[in-house]
């Protein structure tokens, strides 16, 4: 007979939902497990390779869904390890919106003032710093002056990357093997493992079950480390509290499986995904005009031809991220670097009237790629997407061997997410084409629809529980004990980076878990500094954290 | 041949000799071909290998649909797909991949891996990829790494600051 393994708690997932917990629940006494169904790489181990089974495609997860298609993690440290550490805080209005519920989509415990507190804890605990001019890239730069020669503003955006120790790779997508990307894998993972946290790679957890006690049975699958198509065994783990944050794609396809086990879910889970409203325009410079218009030149004489040099996004416009203006009708424009290899064949050939995405001109634009510009869009779109029903195991049919898979997320963009994206669009060109600087066109939706980076919303808090799956302390509705602090927590797009914000929601999450796990028998408390010690974001958020811990 | 003709049509190059006929020679300089789009579909890695045979089998099917509805004489000597001039291989390309066709996914997939052979060279480690000269990554421009296949850019920026903050921005750097 196989020796049940127990724990106080499991938690799914070790990106910013699963690792902030983890780490406080250790360091309070707690006895915590984490599945993470990817591998575990160390930053010796990240390359600068596009290959085939290098650290860029087992890291690196690639869903594609009907309508949308999801990028993300797959490792330890989750999405912290392929992003791009661009980390505003979302911005105030954001947290008054009501998307199409025709009601307020937060928690009315939570406002920006609120968060505010809690996203100090995550800036010292990483760090996030605000960017300075000498370290924006070339194509940063080129962004924010193309903005001023329009009249806007342009921010440097606030980054978790160490700027002594950035060498501007753009490989930030395949792990960052300089430690110079402040990922969760230099903080809050290795302060959880000086607690006793233990970590378990390639456990890919399907489906919970209830035990007679009430505590809860993980079911997971072993994960062949080089195939993941293939699974090696499986197992199960008891626990008395579950935190899931297997991420907005996977997290609400393992309670999907839970429900014949563990009984109706709420009506929320699985809907209302958001895929942050995001887009990709992708623009040719006209390097004369760069140089004549603009007033740029690189030391080297050339005006810019730097696409491939820099750290993902560092120059963001935020006009249009205003209160005052309609919901829907507010978006970010941030310069960005896409890897090659997944997004290049949904780049288009500006102004032509052959084919946009393939062919005799795509190859004339791919030679010019040194001189592209890409803007990011972040809109408010409108919460569409649904998961159907769940793949046989995982949250894809895996294609292959790694990252590219076929999921069950179907979504249909409304009329004012497509209104949003026509008028980011628009902006775009406004910006780029004016005075000759650049062509410029959006990636093509007709081949896989749209796609995200960020995927939020599909199991949300709120306080209205039809429209809303958790509580406002991120607590399952109707399955007491289990939590969810990943990106599908957050209600709505942000019109900024979301990472900055699932943190601080996962940060502001843990007293709560800490007070249920206490029900459940569990000797923990709560109180833990940053992971390198520091205490000033605790007593910020001291006061907070006695409300949230009521029981 | 179908499929280097697929892979062709997405990124063309120039023929390899006189008689090529896979390769359409309207572009000049290498395509997906050149860059090795058959070696990446042949890696069981993709997931798409063990359907190359039937893909081959379907695009063919539809290319001698298409030539037979439009009137179009093809060699018989060749499949059909190859037999195609360029401008109709690009008309079925559209169509194969426009919404609504019920094989979209497995022609767009097949677009996809075409296109990781030149633009990432996703069968080979990219930096003897680029230091080897592979033709699509030269294509794009890459920059040669350093000695040890990392790349690293100490020049990297404009230095100076090159438009105004948002008025209403925070003292950490975000957004009010």
């Amino acid at each position: 007979m196989t020796a049940v393994e127990r724990t106080d708690i499991a938690v799914v997932g070790s990106g910013f939902g699963g690792a902030i917990p983890a780490y406080h629940l250790g360091a309070g006494g707690a006895k915590v497990v984490v599945l993470e169904r990817g591998p575990w790489l160390n930053s010796d181990e990240f390359e600068h390779d596009y290959r085939l089974g290098s650290s860029f495609t087992r890291v690196f997860d690639f869903v594609v869904g009907d309508g949308m298609s999801v990028l993300s993690g797959n490792c330890v440290g989750g999405g912290s390890v392929v992003y791009f550490a661009a980390m505003p805080r979302a911005p105030g209005f954001i947290f008054e919106r009501r998307g199409s519920i025709g009601r307020r989509m937060w928690p009315s415990a939570i406002t920006r003032d609120r968060l505010d507190p809690w996203y100090d804890r995550v800036a010292e605990a990483l760090p996030v710093t605000p960017q300075q001019w000498d370290q924006v890239s070339y194509a940063g730069g080129l962004w924010a002056a193309a903005c001023r020669h329009s009249g806007r503003t342009a921010n440097p955006v606030p980054v978790a990357v160490d700027a002594d120790k950035c060498t501007m790779c753009n490989w930030m997508i395949a792990g960052c093997r300089f430690d110079a990307k402040r990922s969760l894998l230099l903080n809050y993972l290795p302060a959880a493992i000086v607690h006793g946290v233990h970590i378990r790679p390639l456990h890919e957890v399907q489906r919970i079950s209830r035990r007679p006690d009430g505590s809860y049975r993980l079911h997971y699958n072993l994960i062949d480390g080089e195939d993941y198509r293939l699974t090696t065994g499986s197992g199960t783990i008891d626990a008395q509290v579950v935190v899931l944050a297997a991420g907005a794609g996977a997290t609400p396809v393992i309670l999907q499986r839970s429900e014949a086990a563990l009984g109706p879910m709420p009506r929320a889970v699985g809907r209302y995904f958001s895929g942050n409203g995001e887009r990709l325009n992708t623009a040719v410079m006209n390097e004369d005009a760069v140089r004549d218009v603009l007033g740029l030149c690189r030391d080297n004489g050339v005006a810019y031809e730097a696409y491939e040099i820099g750290k993902g996004p560092c120059v963001a416009c935020w006009d249009r991220v205003d209160g005052s203006l309609p919901e829907y009708s507010r978006y970010s424009l941030e310069q960005l670097y896409f890897p090659l290899g997944l997004g290049t064949i949904l780049a288009q050939v500006p102004d032509t009237s052959g084919p946009t995405w393939f062919g005799v001109e795509k190859k004339e634009m791919l030679a010019s790629f040194r001189s592209w510009l890409t803007i990011f869009q972040m809109i408010e779109d409108d919460n569409e997407g649904v998961f159907g029903q769940p793949p046989q195991a995982g949250n894809a049919d895996r294609l292959s061997q790694q990252m590219l898979g076929v999921g069950s997320l179907r979504y249909e963009p409304s009329a004012t997410t497509l209104r949003a994206w026509a008028a980011a669009d628009a902006d775009v060109r406004s910006i780029l084409e004016r005075d000759g600087l650049a062509k410029v066109a959006p990636w093509t939706s007709d081949l896989i629809g749209a796609y995200t980076v960020h995927p939020l919303a599909s199991c949300r808090i709120g306080d209205d529980p039809r429209t809303s799956a958790l509580d406002d302390r991120h607590e399952l509705r109707g399955h007491p004990g289990i939590f969810v602090t990943d990106g599908s927590a957050v209600p709505c797009a942000l019109t900024v980076n979301p990472a900055m914000t699932i943190a601080a929601l996962a940060e502001r999450a843990v007293p709560g878990i800490m007070a249920a796990a206490r029900q459940r028998g569990v000797v923990v408390e709560y109180g833990a500094p940053a992971p390198d010690g520091s205490t000033s974001g605790r007593r910020g958020t001291a006061a907070q954290a006695a409300e949230l811990a009521r029981e | 041949m179908t499929l280097e003709a697929f892979a062709d049509t997405i990124l063309p190059g120039q023929k390899r000799v006189a008689d090529d006929v896979a390769i359409a020679g309207v572009a000049a300089g290498p395509g997906a071909v050149a860059a090795g789009a058959l070696e990446l579909l042949g890696w069981p890695a993709t997931g798409i290998t063990g359907l190359l045979p039937d893909l081959v089998k379907a695009l063919n099917s539809h290319a001698a649909s298409y030539a037979a509805t439009r009137e179009l004489a093809l060699d018989p000597r060749l499949p059909a797909f190859p037999a195609l001039a360029f401008e109709h291989r690009t008309a079925l390309v559209l169509i194969l991949t426009a919404t609504g066709h019920q094989e979209k996914a497995m022609w767009v997939l097949l677009a996809l891996f075409s296109y990781m052979a030149f633009d990432a060279a996703a069968h080979l480690h990219t930096a003897s990829a680029v230091t080897g000269g592979h033709p699509g990554l030269a294509t794009l421009g890459l920059t040669q790494p350093d000695d040890d296949g990392l790349w690293r850019f100490p020049r990297n920026s404009y230095g100076r600051s090159l438009a105004d903050p948002h008025p209403d921005t925070t003292p950490t750097g975000s957004p009010a």
